[in-house]
């Protein structure tokens, strides 16, 4: 049995470690709450966004535009949004494993990330790192979106790459998150579903400019809605992760306070035992 | 009805629902040119260009400053989706000011390094938000 020394010296290690966790759960939920709120207020800007480019697609069937169609290439661009701190349970790890165990081929992918876990799991799998945005996930704002979504329409314009994807977490709710891969471009119309007015849409200017300038915004709120959900996301998991680990520390901690009161029964004990053994001997 | 002038209008921006509402008549700048909307227009979707938003409420007018974005339009409902749009107390006069100068330090200095098109940008946006917040002084 390890000495009374050992286990008390484990137990205080372990309560100093749940006191970081406990404080690190503290700071996410309040983390949390902040970013779930601007998640939130986002998101009707999204769901409008969504519904008006389904409803310019279902009208405009017969329109052919480079932004529609794949493109001739067959790289693939993917950005890939994680965090940059660990600590999160499964967070980062989910989201990689999109692309290492997806439907994706290796050699054709383009990598771009947002987020530096991503960006050392990915660059040690030997995937091919186009650029990096990891200072964006610390505060994303609609400008860093802006950023990168010009940045990858570039390269689909100019034909290098000829389909772009999203890995990133939704946030659907504070216990669940879920990792998602999103085909960003090119833009597959769901023309299943009915459209919310069948009334003739009149478009200013011509259809086919107000796509030009329509589709990149619509990638661009995509990217910025993926950031920020990403970051609700990241602090919910980390929140969960934190909490384990405190109750865990706790378990540890109990099961150590028993070992050591046995320990210290038994060497009291035995202490007893010699006394006694010791005033026999003398009588 | 009381309420027959009247149309529901939705200003989003990414970060919140900037407003909601009802209102009885819209004016804004979209890429065709300056247009006003009341209720039962025609379904329409446009561009929006650099501007003020005029709302017109039941009671008395509402100006905000909107830089990009697109509007449709539907007969009892408008829906604006702004990348940026403040209101006039939200604008920081000294900052337009400032960022005014120095794009157009930028366009006269005529440098093939600097991006004209985003300085033009730039001084549009200082431009409409010095004049809203002007506009709102008198």
């Amino acid at each position: 049995m390890a000495s009374m020394r050992d286990i008390k010296r484990r137990k205080s290690s372990i309560s100093s470690t749940q006191q970081i966790t406990k404080a690190m759960k503290l700071v996410s939920t309040v983390k949390l709450q902040k970013t779930k709120m601007r998640a939130e207020h986002a998101k009707p800007y999204f769901d409008e966004m969504y519904a008006v480019i389904t409803s310019v697609l279902a009208k405009s069937g017969s329109i052919d535009h480079p932004y529609l169609r794949p493109g001739t290439s067959e790289k693939k661009a993917v950005i890939v949004v994680t965090s940059n701190r660990g600590l999160a349970g499964g967070y980062n790890s989910n989201v990689v494993k999109l692309i290492t165990a997806g439907e994706l081929e290796k050699e054709k992918l383009e990598i771009y990330t947002v987020g530096k876990k991503g960006k050392e799991a990915l660059e040690k799998r030997g995937y091919a790192m186009k650029e990096d945005y990891s200072n964006v996930i610390n505060d994303p704002s609609y400008q860093d979106a802006v950023e990168i979504s010009t940045k990858v329409l570039e390269e689909f314009k100019s034909g290098r790459i000829g389909e772009i994807y999203l890995a990133y977490t939704s946030f659907k709710n504070t216990v669940v998150h879920e990792p998602k891969l999103l085909k960003l471009l090119p833009v597959e119309a769901d023309r299943s579903k009915p459209v919310r007015s069948e009334a003739l849409m009149n478009y200013e200017p011509e259809e086919e400019e107000a796509l030009e300038i329509i589709i990149p915004k619509y990638v661009t709120s995509i990217i910025y809605g993926a950031l920020i959900e990403a970051v609700a996301s990241e602090n919910g998991a980390r929140m969960q992760a934190m909490d384990a680990a405190t109750s865990n520390a706790e378990e540890m901690i109990e099961k150590l306070s028993l070992l050591y009161n046995r320990a210290r029964q038994g060497s009291i004990t035995q202490e007893l035992t010699e006394i006694i053994a010791g005033a026999e001997a003398v009588d | 009805m009381a309420d027959g002038k009247y149309f529901d209008l939705k200003i989003i921006s990414p970060d919140r629902i900037f407003y909601e509402g009802r209102a009885s008549m819209l004016e804004l700048t979209t890429s065709e040119g300056e247009i006003g909307i009341y209720k039962k227009h025609i379904p329409l979707t446009a561009l929006i260009e650099p501007g003020i938003v005029t709302i017109t409420e039941e009671n008395g007018k509402k100006t905000a400053a909107v830089h990009t974005g697109f509007l449709e339009v539907l007969p009892d409902k408008v829906t604006i989706l702004a990348e940026t749009i403040e209101w006039p107390e939200e604008i920081d006069l000294h900052r337009a000011q400032e960022a005014k100068m120095r794009a157009e330090k930028r366009l006269e200095a005529k440098d093939a390094n600097i991006n004209t098109k985003r300085a033009e940008i730039a001084l549009r946006r200082a431009l409409v938000r010095i004049e809203l917040t002007e506009k709102n002084k008198k």
